[in-house]
């Protein structure tokens, strides 16, 4: 029915496609985390030279290299590594959840934290510490915020499910309604709060952090953080026409329903094992995506991947910054995703504006 | 009976209402291979929804559609995309896709499901943009392009489909003459080689001279159904659009034109100061 056409043209645009943005994109950001994962593993109250460092990694790996000291070992093995680790899968967690909600709602603005996730996490992390419940037994914490942060989710998903027929607006609102709502809980437990030490926690909680986090961490987070990421990669053609419009994927035959229940899952999973180990880390889901799709476009078979790593050098970073800046002292690494990312964001916005693109 | 080729589309009863309102009442459509049919229709008589209807997209409260003799009931959606392609009225929200990006996004109902467009696809995607004249804006993101730019990329990416029925929405709503008779012409092109057209179609003259067959709908029925030279009467489209109408023979194109008078007589507004300052 059609008739062949100057294949040249399309071939030059074939080999910028898809897969040699995701080589070249992802071979850039590969080298770029392992290069801030090891700067991040030399630095702190320990200095530890980089050449060090790349030789307990090597040890670690069960390669015989260069020279390092058993406390360097220690450092490095124990306290500094399972925390990049983490950060980077909680980076990772809010960059793809980020760039699925970002695609689902049809919606640059969209966030992880949208269907509830951060502020479902926050009531159960607080709920934990206000009850004392955190000593119960190990994790209690993060696993109290792993059940708040998926159970706000099925609430907001639920009640734009409601009659059968499902509305990606309800959803939205139902989202900005239970937030509100949850935000209220634990404003109200902290002004009812009596006990100084545990208002301290909370504050600390909500503000995100990675400090002393532990092998323990890493376990109960990146099956999940893995899993749903790896889920939303292999449905990323799905999410380009699902960010058409639903009927517009449905006639060109997504299962619609199903394709979203999916990857809302998958991301509502993600994000909330990354909130569980880290607290609430702002404007990670919403920045890394945006830069990203300036860079690759918004074809999401490169985009997901990419904002995965993307997020993951993000937080990696930061939380460097974090635990570095003002020595021996701790910042929370949320605050300071949020310090810089924000006018990062404002700048971009204002950049754009003047090129006359709406993202 | 045997050995006659059922229907590309033979659609019963259709039957859909939202709350109170009745959409479809009854509709019944069929469209032979190689045929092009045009829906026409005041605004709100359903051409949308029923093209909607058949394209699975809406889930009916009654009525039966068969695809070339099968139950789209027992299809996956992707069966039917496989076979239909819509183009619709509007495209509002596009997330910063490229006019290729999209067009190439025609190819999902067959690919499988890990496989990354080929060369195969490119070429598809490519030839679709020709025959559209988008081809020079591939690179192009689709936010950036005209109304009408736009609705030539929307039509390509339907033909990438390489859809056997292909459902178009007012296909000309956005577009200048010239390009109206363009896409139109492109559409009875692929028709007379075998495609099969549904078109809602507002330009009465449009939709006389290249359809096969006309369905007049009003009120989500179908008031007639035929050729258009039997459903295009004075009467008719008096009593389904309120317009007094001059029906003829066009000696330059050969099909009928229809020159719009004014509303008819039992629609015209009474006599009051705003028809006076006109």
């Amino acid at each position: 029915m059609l008739r062949v056409a100057a294949l040249s043209r399309i071939e030059v645009y074939r080999r910028a496609g898809v897969s040699v943005r995701l080589v070249l994109g992802g071979g850039v950001l590969s080298l770029l985390i392992l290069a801030c994962a090891l700067v991040s593993l030399s630095l702190g109250p320990v200095g530890i030279p980089v050449s060090h460092v790349a030789s307990v990694i090597l040890a670690l790996l069960g390669i015989d290299g260069g020279e390092f000291s058993r406390t360097e070992q220690l450092v490095i093995e124990q306290i500094r590594l399972p925390r990049i680790v983490v950060g980077a899968a909680v980076g990772m967690a809010l960059g793809v959840s980020g760039a699925t909600m970002q695609g689902l709602f049809r919606n640059p603005m969209a966030d992880p934290g949208i269907i509830g996730v951060s502020a479902g996490g926050a009531v159960g992390a607080v709920a934990a510490i206000a009850l004392g419940a955190t000593g119960l037994f190990f994790l209690a914490l993060p696993t109290f915020a792993f059940v708040g942060a998926i159970s706000a989710t099925f609430l907001v998903y639920g009640i734009a499910a409601v009659g059968g027929h499902f509305s990606m607006a309800t959803l939205l609102l139902a989202g900005v309604a239970v937030n509100a709502f949850l935000g209220a809980i634990v404003s109200a437990i902290i002004i009812l709060l009596p006990d100084n030490e545990a208002l301290r926690e909370i504050l600390f909680w909500l503000a995100g952090g990675l400090d002393s986090r532990s092998w323990e961490h890493v376990r109960i987070s990146v099956p999940l953080i893995f899993g749903g990421a790896a889920v939303i990669t292999l449905m990323a053609r799905d999410l380009n026409l699902l960010t058409l419009g639903d009927d517009e994927a449905r006639s060109m035959g997504v299962r619609v329903g199903y394709m979203r229940t999916v990857l809302m899952t998958a991301a509502a999973l993600a994000t909330g094992a990354a909130v569980a180990v880290s607290g609430t880390i702002a404007f990670v889901g919403l920045v890394t995506p945006h830069i990203l799709r300036l860079v690759l476009g918004p074809d999401h078979r490169v985009l997901i991947p990419m904002s995965a790593i993307g997020g993951a050098i993000f937080v990696v970073v930061a939380d460097t910054f974090a635990r570095t800046v003002i020595q021996p002292a701790e910042f929370r690494v949320g605050v300071l995703t949020a310090f810089v990312g924000a006018p990062f964001f404002i700048l971009l916005l204002i950049k754009n504006k003047r090129q006359a693109y709406s993202l | 009976m045997q050995n006659r080729r059922p229907p590309a589309i033979d659609a019963q009863e259709l039957f859909f209402k939202v709350e109170a309102k009745t959409l479809l009442d009854g509709v019944d459509l069929h469209a032979d291979h190689g045929r092009m049919v045009g829906l026409i229709g005041p605004n709100g008589a359903g051409k949308s929804t029923f093209l909607r209807a058949i394209s699975g997209v809406l889930r009916l409260q009654g009525g039966s559609i068969h695809l070339d003799g099968r139950d789209m009931q027992s299809l996956t959606s992707r069966e039917v995309a496989a076979d239909m392609a819509i183009v619709p009225q509007i495209l509002p929200y596009t997330h910063g896709f490229t006019v290729m990006e999209l067009v190439l996004m025609g190819r999902y109902p067959h690919l499988g499901r890990f496989q990354i467009e080929g060369k195969e696809d490119a070429r598809i995607a490519w030839d679709a943009m020709r025959l559209t004249e988008t081809e020079q804006f591939s690179d192009r993101r689709l936010d950036t392009l005209s109304g009408g730019e736009r609705q030539r990329v929307i039509v390509s990416r339907a033909l990438a489909q390489l859809p056997r029925i292909l459902l178009l929405d007012e296909p000309t709503a956005n577009l200048d003459v010239l390009q109206q008779l363009k896409v139109l012409g492109l559409v009875r092109e692929l028709v007379d080689e075998g495609l099969t057209a549904i078109a809602a179609i507002h330009d009465l003259t449009l939709a006389a001279r290249f359809c096969d067959r006309l369905v007049l709908l009003s009120e989500g029925r179908v008031l007639a159904a035929g050729q258009p030279n039997e459903i295009l009467t004075t009467d008719r489209i008096a009593a389904a659009f309120g317009v007094e109408a001059a029906v003829y023979r066009d000696p330059n194109t050969g099909s009928l034109a229809i020159s719009l008078i004014g509303p008819a007589e039992a629609h015209k507004p009474k006599a009051n100061g705003r028809s006076a300052c006109v």
